[in-house]
């Protein structure tokens, strides 16, 4: 039987074999994506360079069988006259051979594995050293954003994880909700957030600059929307913004910014809390908010809901993730004429349902100038 | 006296009305022969692979460019939960037993399945489960807590969440798929019953047919799996309804409970809907090859192999849950091992293709199709096996690829392969090879555009179910393009249908044997007789129907031990 369809598959599978290998190039070198294969740290790196072992053998092993596959379907299809094939029930050592070679091949990949897994492992943790100094963060997953707490320093953020280069940066991980997932392509693969489940991770950054971070486990409405940064500065950056971050809210000095302090008391208050406005310190949300008997409820000053707003001004995302604080180029000045189109701050505190939907952010509506005078107060808590 | 009473009655007969089971819909609702309800779970199968598929179109158009706005993150949820719940549990599992209720018995040469009206129990169980759970979005409360419905996300309420799931949604779920557990329970233990009581006199364990062996393994696994997910489903429906707290750390309980639950579960359950696609291939490969299969015992004691080790690597779905490092060791360990039996596998169907004459119908390229696709879902699926990898892929589109090449480029060719293969004997009538040729080129290229891009999304750090992603992280492309493979895909399923309506129309007689086939279902009536065979055959080989076809070469005159 004639089939000149067939001819084709061997230019598709060229053809899709091209798009594999190029987009694998594409993706290594991707400059936006939070790609796997972008390592900045040794965490990353043990873990993605099994990517390229994995990918060599299995583009070997693909080969080969598709290879044979097409071989014998141009090789052994019927042609008029071809005789009937011999009845051939199966080979006693063929059967040996291939049993044998792919454990080989498999355990061969299972010792990468497990000395990969060791690698990486809590147990791996470096010690803290002169060399290498060691920080401790604890990342707590809400329902949706991060919420990052420093317990030496005694500083609560959100949205962007602040972390030195070159330092153990020893991750505790928190929910007293549900499931979420830890990940930062760059610098470390994932870990759940389990509540109940006191797991905790590592990583080092070993260049500085801004990456990516997504939680990677399904959260409910929102989990798309579910981002933060890892912003890696240089050691001293680093302890000047802890000593910024110490700090109690600067009281606001121009008139605008008053109003929107004392609108901020009167309509965010419950839900979010600045500290030296409506609360007192930052607190350990790990410790006071647990299930657990002698947990906080919800909505004690330990347990806002909200993040913490204290030094909102000097983070790179608001909302969870989903906008920049694009604050630059006179964005969010107050007194910018485009004020409402050109800053996210503005379009978030307008319609938060609209930017975000079904997140908890309830906000009665605000005029223009409402917002103008929150802006002016939240982008000033540097 | 005597004999007016015999006229009387006579005519009583004559006159009364049909009984309802013996009019046309009477006869299908009422029946319990196995070949019509293997019929009735086939349409029921295809028709939830149509609803399965319309939810994946929706979600690829919502994907299809970044902050897309066709559906509002609630209905996204619903729709992703339900396109995996209904591919699963209403088309994969249905169309499988389907195939297994009408063959099995067939090939084995027995005349029903050892309790058939337990076997229509089981079906219609299965329809009104399937029927129960896509009502959910008449309330607009369909399940939408992911396919495996982690807890706590899917308890009324979970310590200081504002939202878990208040509503009913995963009540939907949870009966749900209690329902069409009893109906997968039943249906098992009358596989395994009809294999072990009412096979043909000759047909030892060990000449059955591997369609016939596959679907027995088939059924342990969902005999020991699923009272794992019934005990789950039910541990959480008393957390949602009756105040317990199996799942929430606050009181004592723990939500990787379910996790260890579901997934002891759910990887047996992996294999149950693959082992019945290697049996279809490992009937129509040797078929079409004219060949016998090469390794008939690795190919299934391969089989049995994977059965007993499926229920030892399902932590590998939870290696980012934080287990320690010895337990993650272990499954990487067994999930390793589990990789070989596969892999052997393999190498048969192409032993079995070497050296014979290769006839390119329909089933022979789709099950061609199902070796190379399925190829790349086993290889992928090592490359999540690599633990400190599988942190940075697990949880992303990388794994969306991977459960896509298996269960489509794997189950869902090698059942359209069985589809055109049996098609003859369900009806006695051809398909449109060349309709068919359409559909499997379409198909195929429309799943390595769909599923193949989605490797890269993962690798590029998309992570899976999210029903939006900024325009700004290098995703757009990719999801363009499988966006576009979706719907090629789409039409591939529009080509096949019109050819099952066209050949059921004016297909082209197919006589009994239209393949030239082995085994003993081709050895009867196109369809078959109620009765199935006139004279219940004798088997001395694994090829019964070709020895009755080639006396002179059969199988049974030269003894080959393999």
């Amino acid at each position: 039987m004639r089939m000149p369809v067939f001819r084709r598959k061997k230019h598709w599978l060229a053809a899709l074999t091209g798009v594999l290998l190029s987009s694998i190039l594409l993706a290594a070198c991707g400059e936006n994506s939070p790609s796997i294969l972008n390592v900045a740290g040794p965490v990353a790196e043990s873990e993605s360079s099994l990517f390229w072992l994995i990918l060599y053998l299995a583009l070997a092993i693909f080969i080969l069988v598709e290879g044979v596959l097409i071989y014998s379907i141009f090789k052994y299809r019927e042609r008029p006259g071809t005789p009937n094939p011999y009845q051939n029930h199966g080979n006693m050592l063929l059967e040996l051979v291939w049993t044998v070679i792919p454990t080989v091949v498999l355990f061969v990949i299972l010792f990468f594995t497990i000395r990969g897994l060791l690698q990486v492992a809590p147990e791996a943790e470096p010690a803290a050293s002169a060399s290498q100094p060691k920080i401790e963060v604890t990342a707590v997953g809400h329902q949706w954003y991060w919420e990052f707490y420093y317990p030496k320093y005694n500083v609560t953020t959100a949205d962007t994880l602040e972390v030195p280069v070159g330092t153990t940066v020893h991750v505790k991980l928190f929910s007293n909700n549900v499931i979420h997932s830890f990940w930062v392509p760059s610098l470390t693969g994932k870990t759940d957030v389990v509540p109940g489940h006191d797991n905790t991770k590592w990583f080092v950054a070993q260049k500085t600059g801004l990456f990516t971070g997504i939680c990677a486990e399904y959260c409910g409405t929102q989990h798309a929307n579910m981002r933060f940064n890892v912003n890696v500065v240089d050691n001293s950056s680093f302890m000047t913004w802890i000593s910024g971050q110490q700090q109690a809210a600067a009281a606001p000095t121009d008139a605008l910014a008053q109003k929107g302090e004392a609108l901020f008391k009167n309509q965010c208050a419950s839900c979010h809390g600045i500290v030296g406005v409506n609360v007192t310190q930052f607190y350990n949300t790990a410790q006071e908010c647990t299930d657990l008997p002698g947990g906080k409820a919800n909505g004690t000053p330990q347990c806002l809901i909200g993040p913490n707003l204290t030094h909102f001004g000097s983070r790179s995302l608001i909302a969870g993730g989903v906008l920049d604080n694009n604050t630059k180029d006179n964005n969010c000045d107050p007194n910018n004429p485009n004020l409402m189109q050109s800053c996210n701050l503005a379009k978030w505190l307008k319609d938060p349902q609209a930017v975000k939907p079904g997140n908890d952010m309830a906000i009665g509506a605000l005029s223009n100038a409402e917002i103008q005078q929150l802006i002016a107060y939240l982008e000033g808590l540097k | 006296m005597a004999t007016s009473t015999i006229g009387e009655r006579a005519t009583t007969i004559d006159v009364r009305r049909k009984r309802f089971s013996e009019t046309y819909i009477g006869e299908w609702i009422t029946t319990t022969d196995h070949k019509q309800l293997g019929l009735m779970y086939l349409i029921t199968g295809f028709f939830f692979f149509v609803v399965g598929g319309m939810e994946a179109l929706l979600i690829r158009t919502q994907l299809a460019l970044p902050n897309g706005k066709v559906l509002d993150p609630d209905t996204y949820n619903q729709i992703f939960t339900m396109h995996g719940t209904t591919m699963i549990f209403l088309f994969v599992i249905p169309v499988l037993s389907g195939f297994g209720n009408y063959i099995v018995p067939l090939m084995i040469g027995a005349r029903d399945m050892a309790y058939p009206r337990m076997n229509a129990f089981g079906f219609w169980l299965l329809l009104f489960g399937g029927i129960f759970m896509q009502s959910s979005f008449l309330f607009g409360q369909a399940p939408n807590g992911g396919w495996f419905m982690y807890a706590p996300l899917s308890e009324l309420a979970a310590g200081h969440a504002f939202q878990a799931t208040p509503h009913m949604n995963a009540d939907f779920w949870l009966l749900g798929t209690t329902l069409l557990g009893i109906s997968s329970i039943t249906g098992s233990l009358n596989f395994v019953v009809t294999v072990f009581k009412l096979r043909a006199p000759g047909m030892s364990i060990n000449r059955m047919p591997l369609f016939t062996w596959m679907i027995l393994v088939m059924s342990f696994l969902l005999l020991f799996a699923l009272p794992s997910l019934t005990v789950a489903s039910v541990l959480l429906l008393l957390d949602r309804h009756m105040g317990a707290h199996f799942y929430q750390y606050g009181s004592g309980g723990d939500p990787l409970l379910w996790q260890h639950l579901f997934w002891s579960f759910g990887h047996p359950e992996v294999y149950i809907l693959i082992l019945p696609a290697f049996g279809i291939v490992s009937e129509i490969l040797p078929v079409f090859s004219r060949k016998p299969i090469f390794g008939y015992t690795f190919i299934a004691w391969s089989g049995v192999a994977i059965g007993f080790l499926s229920f030892t690597v399902w932590a590998h779905h939870m290696f980012a849950v934080g287990l320690p490092s010895i337990a993650q060791a272990f499954f990487a360990t067994s999930t390793t091992l589990i990789a070989i039996p596969t892999a052997v596998k393999i190498f048969n169907w192409l032993a079995t293709i070497w050296g014979g004459k290769i006839r390119f119908n329909a089933p022979m390229l789709f099950a061609l199709g199902f070796i190379a696709m399925f190829l790349i879902g086993g290889l992928n699926g090592a490359a999540l096996a690599v633990v400190p990898f599988d942190y940075q892929i697990t949880d992303s589109y990388f794994v969306v690829a991977h459960i896509h090449y298996v269960l489509f480029g794997g189950t869902a060719l090698a059942v359209f392969a069985g589809i055109y293969y049996w098609f003859p004997k369900f009806t006695g009538k051809l398909m449109d090879d060349r309709l068919a040729k359409w559909h499997f080129w379409v198909t195929f290229i429309g799943l390595n555009l769909t599923f193949f891009p989605m490797h890269l999304m993962g690798i590029l750090g998309m992570p899976r179910r999210v029903y939006t992603y900024p325009a700004n992280l290098g995703w757009n492309d990719l999801n363009a393009m499988a966006s576009v493979g979706a719907f090629i895909i789409g039409v591939g399923v529009i080509l096949f249908m019109i050819n099952i309506i066209k050949s059921l129309k004016a297909g082209q007689a197919a006589g009994d044997d239209p393949w030239d086939a082995y085994t003993l279902e081709w050895d009867t009536t196109s369809p078959p007789k109620k009765y199935n065979f006139l004279e219940i055959p004798v088997v001395r080989s694994r090829r019964p129907f070709y020895d009755k076809k080639y006396p002179d070469i059969a199988d049974w005159k030269n003894v080959i031990k393999h």
